[in-house]
């Protein structure tokens, strides 16, 4: 009797132990990261007292969905991330396929691959700027080789509605991200499975379908989910290298946000709500993903 | 694996010895294409940031430019250029945000990577958050209230801001440290009559100090590369390296532009350098664990 209770004081302090450890961390991000959507969802609702918003309605959604500039805005962030995401991916991929085996140099070429994650994205963005504006570097290139006569003949990929720029530059950054992931999933699998396919009568195609993929999906899919989900909120790479019409959403929301008129400002919160509950929805996915994974295992 | 490959020297036989010795050139062409075709791909955009910074005059269509100078790199190390400045506070902004982000990150990680307990997947999902919401959404919501309490357009208010990122790197890097840990050294050290302080010194903090170093650079790194936070909630009172460089890229001088890209990517080449003994090959730390 006495022992149990001295079991359950021990538990409970356990328990107190471990709130307190938690706490600092979670009420920063309670107060900072929650705060901030919070703040930005009464505003979006048209209320914020302090800065004359007094009257809560849902016209700023009634307003942005009925634009036809952030519904384009919409599809060609979805668009971006989208394409970004899974070229992203088969690259990563068909690279990780051939680095995966021991060979003089890996050691520089995995140093290599992991050399552009530490760059920031904004410089990132102007070196694919430099590299492919129609005076950039590429375009002089194809003028000395009598491929082009004048900058107008090189293809525009920077400011272009197709936004083959920003696609370009998220590309460059992820295919390392995802390919560094791709090669120690690849590792830590081994290749037996495959060797044991092979035995069994299956060709390349068929084993990367239906037993290297299959492997390596459950590891890349929330990696690539993280990748998607910050291609469809970042705010610099598109502002850089968008065309001003059709803008990505990001750069919507930070337009409006800039805008004098205080009237702007819950069109600006309701946007960067959209943004912030379809990531949400995504980190759900990651979860359900990621979870899926581990009992997998 | 041994049995394996038996199966398959068994099963092959004279003539797929041949077809090996093909299918190994043939795997060595492809090797040797796809290093080089990462090669290109991953430095070229970084050429023209090269080039430009010691051009003076690069017309077109000349590849290089018809005259070179140092202006971009003098004007970036002058006392009157703010650059020197926005690298002092960048540094210090970066310093700061990552000792309180372990600070606070430590006692957190260590309680979500060596405990099971009801609700721990809500936690991680609070945590998780912050690191893929994007900044833009939580800092324009944020700044009414910065604003209210004086933060906005304050250097504590930036560091304060920064914190939203960063913290979840270190927890999750570190939960993930102390899910491998044995905590029962620390058991030991306590009955042979360490107090706490000695026993975090002298055992705790040797056996995760490589993993608590990974979370201290990620964190130092994330805050590093901070535009959209910064340039909200600092106004256009904090100038950081990306503030400056984003208006120098939005401005049409490339030298400069060039010169300073150099100069904010300089720091964290060097961080993977100094870290690669400990961090390439097989092990992708640096990489696998989240998103910058």
């Amino acid at each position: 009797m006495k022992e149990s209770v001295v079991i359950k004081d021990d538990a409970w302090r356990e328990r107190l132990k471990l709130v307190l450890m938690l706490a600092p961390a979670l009420l920063v991000i309670f107060l900072l990261f929650g705060g901030g959507l919070l703040l930005g969802l009464l505003q979006s609702f048209n209320y914020m007292p302090i800065i004359g918003l007094n009257n809560p309605n849902l016209d700023a959604y009634k307003s942005i969905l009925s634009d036809s500039e952030f519904l384009l805005g919409f599809a060609l962030t979805f668009y971006i991330a989208f394409t970004s995401t899974f070229i992203s991916m088969i690259l990563a991929i068909g690279i990780a396929l051939v680095l995966r085996h021991p060979f003089r140099g890996k050691r520089f070429m995995n140093f290599l691959f992991q050399l552009n994650l530490p760059i920031p994205h904004i410089v990132g963005a102007v070196g694919i700027l430099f590299l492919f504006a129609q005076s950039g570097f590429l375009a002089r290139i194809a003028q000395s080789a009598h491929a082009i006569h004048q900058p107008s003949d090189f293809p525009a990929v920077i400011y272009d509605s197709w936004a083959i720029g920003i696609i370009l530059e998220y590309i460059w950054k992820e295919v390392p991200f995802l390919g560094v992931i791709a090669i120690a999933n690849l590792q830590s699998l081994g290749e037996d499975y495959e060797a044991l396919a092979q035995t069994l009568g299956a060709n390349l195609w068929q084993r990367f379908r239906h037993v290297t993929l299959p492997l390596l999906m459950p590891g890349l899919l929330p990696a690539s989910i993280i990748v998607f989900a910050f291609c469809f909120g970042a705010f610099e790479i598109p502002y850089l290298l968008g065309s001003t019409y059709p803008s990505t959403l990001p750069v919507l929301a930070y337009r409006s946000y800039s805008n004098i008129d205080l009237n702007a400002r819950p069109e600006a919160m309701a946007m960067s709500m959209v943004i912030a509950l379809l990531v949400i929805a995504l980190i759900f996915l990651y979860m359900v993903a990621s979870r899926r994974w581990l009992r997998s295992d | 694996m041994a049995q394996v490959t038996n199966i398959r020297t068994v099963s092959g036989g004279r003539e797929s010895a041949a077809a090996e010795v093909m299918e190994r050139k043939r795997a060595n062409f492809v090797l040797w294409i796809v290093n080089a075709a990462i090669i290109v791909g991953l430095v070229l955009p970084l050429v023209p940031l090269l080039i430009w910074s010691f051009s003076k005059t690069w017309f077109w269509p000349s590849l290089l430019p018809q005259t070179w100078s140092t202006r971009a790199w003098q004007y970036v190390a002058s006392d009157t250029s703010q650059v020197p400045s926005a690298l002092g506070l960048t540094v210090f902004v970066g310093v700061v945000v990552t000792v309180v982000s372990v600070i606070i990150g430590l006692p957190a990680g260590r309680a979500l990577g060596l405990n099971k307990f009801r609700g721990k997947i809500l936690v991680e999902f609070l945590i998780l958050a912050p690191t893929i919401v994007p900044g833009l959404a939580v800092a324009m919501g944020i700044q009414v209230a910065f604003i209210k309490y004086g933060l906005a357009d304050t250097l504590l208010g930036v560091i304060l801001v920064h914190l939203i990122p960063t913290l979840p790197y270190v927890v999750l890097v570190l939960a993930g440290l102390f899910a491998n840990y044995n905590p029962e050294y620390e058991q030991q050290a306590r009955t042979l009559g360490a107090g706490p302080v000695r026993t975090f010194w002298h055992v705790t903090l040797p056996a995760i100090f490589p993993g608590l170093m990974a979370a201290a650079l990620f964190a130092f790194l994330v805050s590093w590369s901070q535009y959209v936070l910064t340039v909200l909630i600092g106004g256009g009172a904090v100038i950081t390296l990306p503030v400056l460089l984003f208006s120098f890229a939005g401005g049409g001088d490339n030298a400069i532009t060039g010169a300073l890209s150099i100069v904010y990517i300089a720091p964290a080449i060097l961080i993977l350098i100094l870290t690669s003994r400990s961090l390439t090959g097989e092990n992708a730390a640096l990489g696998g664990i989240g998103k910058k």
